[in-house]
């Protein structure tokens, strides 16, 4: 396949709008292509497929949200087609509407962001159904009895070791760590205040737990970095806890070319003060600090007025949103491993603590001077849904769309952040990285978000012209262009064309295999035969995700020997 | 030959210690499980060949015949029913839905007569629950509310609950007090600190009585409470607030007795109040094993758990509508296939009449009061002994079954899949 005569923006491999052809064959960007398939790309924007490193679209959590929400499944309803199975939902989509959603926005890869360890088989079922785009699963381990243990003890190895057998149980692809130690004292209803709060009945600290999952993500080179929500996250003044944290992890090495920890969703993290009346945006001072720390990464966690669904491994702060907004209310604790909350709300343009909360995400994206730092997503669903992405790249490329929203919104947007001083509009190449570059970049992702040779044949064509349309003036037309790609291409195949999905090929999941030290292995498994004993509900050998439910693997290889 | 930690394929437990004795291709031996799983996976009377009725009488047939006949009917119906999938794999669930939406029937699961109530009051207001696991290791307080788990869940106390160990529970049972709220003094109600006995039809009342006490407004419930005294609901509740961890696991005696769903909301209401003083966690004790898993699938495939109608291609959800009772209490089902369950003995009479006007499917690898009203009937291997495939324990944990015979037969998904690919082909000869 040739795609002719398109603008190509490729950051990876400093391609910054050449009109220029890309070739694809055998799923894969090559010098030349021998095959006559020709699509004509002129006068449109070229970009690598998407990458979406941080959602949550499959598993335990993400099902408890469509079953307690019958009033979502009914937006976003299609039928089915000769082709498509039919599609429902709006903040919680049914697999299917996942795939065909992400396609037509020209996405070609998606990472459910937090499962545990115990659940990753039901995690696994539902990204089987997702249809057309690649995926995998970040791995939950930040309130797992086995690692408070090896963190008590101080035993790095054995932690290592744990690791890479959580992801080879989970066929899971990095580390995820949410509210760590918070999960744990949630089993008691109880929580951690800070980083330096110790865990009831564990006594180790969220500081030493992050600290120790980073140093075994880093001896286990892991492909990604620890992947943290950091504690206190959705409350006023947790910055502090924020930048506490950043500070306590300074000085740990990345064992890679790429960030040494990903801070995820920073929008509910950069909160100041006392309480909800003095709210205000704190943005400026963590963009001021990744600006002067480039060893960090972090995503946006835009905000999407009108309906959500928030879920997350942070349960205490989901029954405080349940208490606070009088919701429906959903809890699922995990024995040994995590806990979890579902949480269905709306984000009011009225509302001043979701129009500050709004202006934080875009004054986090535009404050933090590297693109490289920065991943453009909404969370999905927690901030909104993300067939919303369009939404947020027209407000990043358009300081008068954001002067219009910001005329909508309750005026402390304005009062309490920096938004409306703020001058930057992102252009084509940064928006190629904060959407496909940067994530693939920062998920350790080799052959995406790029259309170098060998690259995965992933590639997203939009009609609009870079040459042409002036993001800043014209940002409805870019909004509507990247809605609905023009052509999606995954794997070298059209996937999407004029907007509708036309093919609905089956993509792959990623996982990462980390080999460890015998006697490291050895020595974590005589604790787990222990544990399944006494403590967990299953037998020991019922526990592994079994390769039934990862069909088409993309297994990458890591570890210390 | 002896097969470790196989699943057991009878209730809700879904235990997965089980130790199978095989000899010559056939069950010889069952540890550990409870008598109602041991008597499913040594076997029982099982259907012996395909049958297709004639003239009002059941006659052996091939598969394929009784595949095109099954084909035929679903293919010709307006208004299909695809009901069942509690006693079966998530694998075959997952090929009824899309043979569903390829007839444009409505498909609904076992939980219509069971805990369906609960997944409305789910809807209603979420619920705050935890893995079984959790529930072991931590609870100091488990309540059974219209549920007796001594009859109809044998190894739940022993494995998960009242009387299992773990990591702060080290005293099983004597660290624990256990409360039995039911309309008659169940053998479950024989091993409790605490027998609250009330009157048929009362949950509702009960616990909004409870929930007044426990926020504070005890002075204004009467002495008695559904013949219940307030002096023991004054006890129970303080039993509740002062737990570190309770549980409330509730069966049928919550969800089908008046007030129904109803019950339920009310239900979790209360364990989100105890939420602002302590632990607390709720569980529907489900009944079959895997009744949990096609509301899991059902739910990731259609964005419902149940009752979905998908006439327009489109799913559409409205229980009271869409549910297979509804369907059959209309005389609007036309056709109706029934994948291991067995409606005829659970349903409402008038829905078994209903039944009886209109040709029935049956896939099941055993007999039972629904094969006398089928036309056409398909046995199948028997999922997690002589079938692998997943299923979902009724905390919601998904569990891989074993297979660990072979059996010949062709497995429940594998009929679907089989008439689904003949429907198919009628579709495309007209």
């Amino acid at each position: 396949m040739i795609i002719e005569g398109g603008i190509v923006y490729d950051p990876i491999n400093g391609v910054l709008g050449e009109e220029m052809d890309v070739s694809i064959e055998d799923g894969r960007v090559v010098e030349e292509s021998r095959d006559g398939e020709k699509i004509d790309a002129r006068g449109m924007l070229v970009l690598p497929g998407g990458v979406d490193a941080h959602a949550h679209i499959a598993g335990a959590k993400v099902n408890t949200g469509r079953i307690m929400r019958p009033e979502d499944g009914r937006r976003g309803t299609e039928a089915r087609t000769k082709l498509l199975r039919p599609s429902t939902g709006y903040t919680v989509p049914n697999c299917y509407a996942i795939g065909y959603r992400y396609a037509r926005l020209g996405y070609t890869c998606a990472f459910e962001a937090a499962t545990p360890i115990l659940e990753a088989r039901h995690t696994h079922e539902e990204l089987e159904e997702i249809p057309i785009v690649d995926k995998g699963a970040l791995t939950l381990f930040g309130n797992n009895w086995e690692v408070l243990e090896c963190v008590r003890d101080g035993d790095l190895e054995k932690l290592a070791a744990f690791v890479a057998w959580g992801l080879r149980a989970s066929r899971g692809y990095g580390v995820k760590v949410v509210n760590p130690g918070g999960g744990e004292a949630w089993g008691f209803g109880g929580n951690v205040k800070g980083i330096d709060d110790p865990v009831p009945n564990f006594g180790v600290t969220a500081r030493e737990i992050i600290r120790y999952l980073m140093r075994a993500n880093e001896a286990l080179r892991l492909p990604h970095s620890v992947h943290l929500h950091t504690n206190n996250l959705g409350k006023p003044g947790n910055y502090e806890t924020t930048l506490a944290t950043l500070r306590a992890v300074e000085d740990i090495a990345s064992s890679r070319d790429r960030q040494v920890l990903h801070v995820t969703h920073m929008q509910f993290s950069a909160y100041g003060g006392t309480g909800w009346r003095d709210f205000e945006s704190k943005a400026p001072e963590i963009s001021d600090y990744f600006n002067k720390h480039d060893q960090f990464t972090m995503d946006m966690g835009q905000l999407i007025f009108g309906s959500a669904t928030t879920m997350t491994a942070d349960a205490p702060l989901e029954y405080g949103n349940a208490r606070l907004l009088k919701a429906k209310w959903s809890n699922h604790d995990i024995e040994l491993e995590e806990s979890s909350g579902v949480v269905p709300l709306v984000y009011g343009r009225k509302n001043p603590i979701n129009a500050i909360q709004w202006a934080i995400g875009l004054e986090l994206a535009l404050l933090t001077e590297d693109p490289w730092q920065m991943i453009m997503t909404t969370d999905h669903p927690n901030g909104g849904p993300f067939v919303n992405y369009p939404e947020v790249v027209a407000l990043l490329m358009s300081r008068s769309k954001r002067e219009k929203e910001l005329a909508t919104l309750h005026d402390l947007a304005s009062k309490r952040s920096s938004l409306p001083s703020i001058e930057r509009e992102m252009d084509w190449n940064e928006v190629a990285i904060v959407t496909r570059a940067g994530p693939a970049r920062i998920l350790g992702l080799a052959e995406k978000g790029h259309l170098g040779v060998g690259a995965d044949g992933d590639v997203s064509i939009y009609d609009v012209n870079p040459e042409k349309v002036d993001p800043s003036k014209e940002h409805e037309e870019v909004k509507a262009a990247l809605a609905g790609a023009k052509y999606t291409i995954k794997g070298g195949e059209v996937v999407v064309r004029d907007g509708e999905v036309v093919a609905v090929p089956q993509g792959r999941t990623y996982w990462v295999d980390a080999s460890v030290p015998e006697d490291a292995e050895a020595r974590v498994k005589a604790d787990l035969v222990e544990k399944f004993a006494k403590y967990y509900s299953i037998q020991m050998s019922n526990y592994m995700v079994q390769d039934a439910y990862v069909t088409r693997p993309r297994v990458i290889r890591a570890g210390v020997i | 030959m002896i097969i470790e930690d196989v699943l057991c394929p009878f209730c809700g437990c879904l235990c997965d210690d089980i130790k199978v004795e095989v000899e010559e291709g056939k069950v010889v031996g069952v540890k550990r499980a409870c008598r109602l799983g041991s008597s499913k996976i040594r076997g029982h009377e099982r259907i012996r060949a395909p049958m297709v009725r004639r003239d009002g009488e059941l006659f052996e047939t091939t598969y394929d015949e009784a595949y095109d006949r099954a084909a035929r009917i679903l293919k010709g119906a307006k208004r299909p029913l695809l009901y069942g999938w509690c006693s079966t794999v998530c694998e075959t669930a997952k090929k009824g839905i899309l043979l569903a939406e390829e007839v444009g029937g409505v498909i609904d699961s076992t939980a219509t007569v069971c805990h369906g109530p609960s997944i409305i009051g789910i809807e209603e207001k979420g619920l705050s629950g935890s893995t079984l696991g959790q529930v072991k290791n931590r609870a100091d307080l488990i309540i059974f509310w219209g549920a007796n788990p001594a009859e109809a869940h044998p190894r739940h106390t022993m494995r998960y609950s009242s009387n299992s160990t773990g990591m702060f529970t080290p005293e099983g049972r004597r660290g624990r007090k256990v409360i039995v709220v039911d309309v008659r003094k169940t053998r479950t109600a024989k091993n409790a600190d605490k027998f609250i006995l009330i009157r048929p039809g009362t949950d509702y009342e009960v616990i909004s009585a409870l929930r007044m006490i426990v926020k504070g407004k005890g002075d204004l419930i009467p002495e008695t409470v559904a013949g219940v005294n307030k002096a023991d609901l004054e006890e129970a509740a303080g039993m509740m607030k002062a737990a570190k961890f309770g549980s409330i696991l509730f069966g049928l005696g919550m969800t089908h007795s008046r007030g129904r769903y109803k019950n339920v909301d009310n239900a979790l209401s209360l364990v989100a109040d105890l939420n602002g003083f302590t632990k607390f966690v709720v569980m529907a004790m489900r009944g079959h094993y895997n009744v949990a898993g096609f509301g899991q699938v059902c739910a990731w495939e259609t964005g419902y758990p149940m009752a979905v109608d998908l006439s327009r291609g489109a799913p559409y959800f409205n229980p009271g509508e869409t549910a297979a009772c509804d369907l059959l209490g209309r005389r609007e089902a036309d056709a109706m296939m029934v994948v291991a369950a067995d409606p005829a003995s659970n349903f409402p009479r008038e829905t078994v009449e209903a039944m009886a006007e209109i040709p029935v499917i049956q896939v099941d690898p055993f007999p039972n009061p629904t094969t006398f009203l089928a036309d056409v009937v398909i046995p199948t291997a028997v999922c997690g002994i002589e079938a692998e495939g997943t299923a979902y324990r009724m905390d919601g944990l998904s569990l891989r079954m074993k297979k660990v015979i072979d059996s010949g037969l062709p497995t429940d998904e594998e009929v679907v899949e089989n008439i689904l690919d003949r429907v198919r082909r009628l579709a495309d000869d007209n």
